[in-house]
């Protein structure tokens, strides 16, 4: 039977706990040093599927800026924030976008689309 | 030459300039105006394009840019007028504001209120006094932000990162985001300046180092910078011998703090708290000088912006009933010091308390971080009042309403913060991170 313990610092608040996650077959059996339920969620999800959400910037052209600001709408699994990295690196949009705009719907299938953070309009 | 007048005059249009010409339209005044010097609103928030921002003023998470487009539609839905790519050159006494631009070149403004809000700059390597030649390639984080998220350019390679406030840690992922090798983030103090939560999603995610208690004691480098000497300091800060080491970058960023950006206030003759940087102020973020207010990162230097957004709209409030002649006369101002424990409080002054007014909301820093604490106020030099705090971080602002009978008709109000005895049972919702 394969067991991992993982220590985990807690960022839900400022308090910071630090506790340790112990994995049995991929399954999570206990969570130690965790002083909330929410600490214990985040605990549980970190070791089990940590996943983050992504902000760059793609290409604009004909623009006030070289650069548009993109977010992911919800988390990404972690291992694969450079995927979406290499994903925006090849997109180019052009001016004026809107905020809220989707600049590229469902990244590489995860179900994720990535909207753009701001206005940007034509350059006369 | 164009000579104008207006209510309210707000000098900068990032959070907190635009947040106080709004609450000032709303409570009434007339006419407002912004005068931003970039081309366009926002601020610093334009360049911060990672998430965080935004959960306290509009429950949700969003980008910087994305906090700021609120904002800006705020204002491009009202009728407050906004000068950008203007440059005040002096607010004097009486509310005479001279600006200057491009298109419109030399401007007189005459404002009943003035708001201050141009916000903060970045310390440089001459304030950290690092020895060594002076090669390309050393810049602030926060010019390296602007550079790579608005500009297009990656100032870097091989990165080391001197400071770990918060700038620093979010330039740490945002570079290697973009293909550069962060190699180590240096911090002389024994703890980060940074929230754990960028700690752990901007270092730790991308393996970065994390070096407490280190300073830099030589950059090298002819003409672009090669490298940096790092040795570790004891806890008076004093380097230890024989602990030197060398890390080889072409490119350094500074995130070793930020100062209120203060030269227009100083200029008119402000009074300043030698410790914030900013104004000294009074609960309506009035300054020494009557009709001129402060509010955001001039005034003190905030964590979270949804402060700044909170805190502007109080002196923008202030400035509007001003310029209607319905704020209260100063009259003689009551002390409020930052004690043991505290470094930094504002309001630093209270005027005379409005009838039927419950409590005054103070923000605090932190001398140094604590456990489990105590706030607490002393009238007169009497304990009047306290509360629990779970944790006390210096990165971290306190926020904290202070319930009005509790400061009675007390000339002299201290605050301090103590070691809590025992487990602090109470968790207070202030400070959270973003």
């Amino acid at each position: 039977m394969a067991r991992v313990v993982h220590a985990i610092q807690c960022i839900v608040c400022p308090i910071g706990c630090g506790g340790e996650v112990t994995v049995e077959d991929g399954t999570v059996t206990t969570l130690t040093g965790f002083t909330c339920n929410k600490g214990l969620a985040y605990a549980a999800k970190e070791v089990v599927s940590p996943k983050r959400m992504v902000t760059t910037t793609v290409r604009v052209s004909g623009g006030g800026l070289p650069l548009l600001p993109v977010v992911s709408v919800a988390p990404v699994p972690k291992d694969r924030i450079f995927d979406c990295l290499n994903l925006l690196r090849g997109v180019s949009v052009m001016a004026p976008i809107a905020e809220g705009e989707i600049v590229v719907a469902d990244a590489l299938g995860l179900g994720v689309d990535f909207r753009a953070a701001r206005d940007i309009s034509v350059v006369q | 030459m164009r000579e104008l007048s207006y209510d309210v005059v707000a000098i900068g249009g990032g959070p907190a300039g635009m947040a106080a010409a709004l609450a000032a339209r709303e409570a009434g005044a007339e006419r407002v105006l912004i005068i931003e010097r970039d081309r366009e609103l926002g601020g610093i928030l334009q360049q911060c394009i990672h998430n965080g921002f935004g959960l306290r003023r509009f429950e949700e998470e969003l980008t910087g840019p994305g906090y700021a487009h609120r904002y800006i539609e705020m204002v491009r839905n009202s009728d407050i007028d906004v000068w950008l790519d203007t440059t005040v050159l002096a607010a004097e006494p009486g509310g005479v504001i001279t600006s200057v631009s491009p298109q419109a070149g030399l401007q007189v403004v005459r404002a009943t209120s003035v708001v201050y809000a141009m916000g903060c700059r970045e310390r440089t390597r001459g304030a950290i006094r690092t020895p060594g030649s002076r090669p390309a390639g050393v810049f602030t984080a926060g010019a390296a932000q602007r550079m790579v998220n608005m500009e297009g350019y990656l100032p870097g390679k091989e990165v080391v990162i001197v400071g770990s406030g918060d700038i620093g840690l979010i330039m740490a992922r945002r570079m290697t985001f973009e293909g550069a090798k962060v190699k180590a983030v240096f911090e002389i103090m024994p703890y980060s300046n940074g929230l754990t939560r960028n700690i752990v999603q901007c270092l730790e995610d991308f393996g970065i180092p994390l070096y407490l208690g280190h300073s830099v004691t030589a950059i090298h480098g002819k003409d672009r910078v090669t490298g940096i000497t790092v040795s570790q300091v004891n806890e008076k800060l004093e380097i230890v011998p024989d602990t030197a080491f060398d890390v080889a970058c072409d490119c350094v960023l500074l995130s070793v703090g930020l100062i209120p950006e203060n030269e227009l206030g100083r200029a008119a003759g402000l009074m300043l708290d030698p410790i914030t940087g900013g104004a000294l102020v009074d609960q309506f973020r009035q300054t020494s000088l009557p009709g001129f207010f402060a509010a955001g990162n001039v005034l003190h230097v905030h964590d979270l912006v949804d402060w700044v957004s909170e805190e502007a709209a109080i002196a923008g409030r202030s400035a509007a009933r001003h310029a209607r002649g319905e704020l209260p006369e100063g009259g003689a101002a009551r002390q409020v010091a930052a004690g043991e424990g505290i470094r930094t409080v504002v309001p630093q002054r209270l005027s005379p308390l409005e009838p039927g007014k419950m409590s005054v909301r103070f923000y605090f820093r932190a001398a140094r971080p604590m456990g489990a604490s105590l706030l607490q106020l002393y009238a007169d030099g009497e304990l009047a009042f306290e509360r629990k705090l779970r944790i006390v971080k210096p990165s971290e602002m306190i926020v904290a309403d202070i319930p009005v009978r509790k400061i009675g008709a007390a000339t002299k109000l201290e605050f301090r913060l103590a070691p809590a005895p025992g487990k602090a049972e109470t968790e207070e919702e202030i400070g959270e991170e973003a």
